[in-house]
């Protein structure tokens, strides 16, 4: 897209464009770590899984399907968000993910943080930021 | 942990497949059922959650799941070597981080 074709008149709607690509991203991680939640709580339930019983399990245990159709429905809002967003833009939000699920782990799973992993999940938010710098618009 | 590893693993390929078979993408609905390429690509990602879904039975999500992110380093090799995608300084810089973000979640694993 030619940046200089682009009038004055379009800029605010075109950020208006982009703000509703953010929010619908940071609805998909809330989905994406709502969905991973399900998912460990599904896993959670599974006694002496062999491979064979965890592939059966996504089709019978209720947390596992769960989860992943929340992970089916975050992909397809993310494609929608894709289509009129600027990936450089929208993969660093993505990477919230990481913090709503380390956030979720500690309410549900009392999980521990400590500063070396809290410092290791915005060092992976900043690489994937710096990721998507690089990406085509 | 492996085995979170291992699934992500196997999903980067998966989403290699996606992508190659996205490529070729012409036609109606129907050709996404008869693309082989796609198939097979969402044939890895469940064949990848797999192992992810035993991995995370143990241990702490808040470790494991930023774990994932290293599909993102397997998929920048898949791009350099099959889609010949340049290596460029931000995308080395990004890969270095996450390595080291993954490093610092490890290490945190108690």
């Amino acid at each position: 897209m030619s940046t200089a074709a682009v009038s004055a008149g379009q800029e605010p709607q075109r950020a208006a464009h982009r703000s509703k690509g953010i929010g619908l991203v940071v609805i998909c991680t809330l989905l994406g770590a709502a969905g991973q939640i399900l998912i460990k709580l599904g896993a959670n339930t599974l006694v002496h899984p062999t491979p064979w019983s965890t592939f059966l399990a996504f089709f019978t245990n209720p947390l596992l399907i769960a989860g992943y159709c929340l992970y089916a429905l975050m992909t397809v809002l993310f494609i929608f968000a894709l289509k009129d967003g600027e990936l450089s833009v929208l993969y660093p939000v993505i990477s919230l993910s990481y913090v709503w699920v380390a956030g979720l782990s500690v309410w549900f799973f009392h999980d521990t943080l400590n500063w070396l992993k809290l410092l290791g999940i915005v060092t992976i938010v900043t690489g994937v930021a710096v990721l998507g710098k690089d990406s085509p618009k | 942990m492996l085995l979170v590893l291992a699934g992500s693993f196997l999903g980067s390929i998966g989403a290699g497949f996606l992508k190659a078979g996205a490529g070729k993408l012409h036609g109606g609905l129907r050709y996404l059922f008869l693309n082989w390429k796609l198939a097979l690509g969402v044939a890895f990602f469940v064949g990848s959650s797999v192992p992810y879904v035993l991995g995370i039975k143990k241990g702490q999500l808040s470790v494991l799941y930023p774990l994932v992110s290293l599909s993102y380093i397997w998929a920048l090799v898949w791009a350099r070597i099959f889609f010949k995608e340049k290596f460029t300084r931000n995308k080395v810089a990004g890969l270095c981080l996450i390595l080291l973000g993954i490093l610092f979640v490890g290490l945190g694993n108690r």
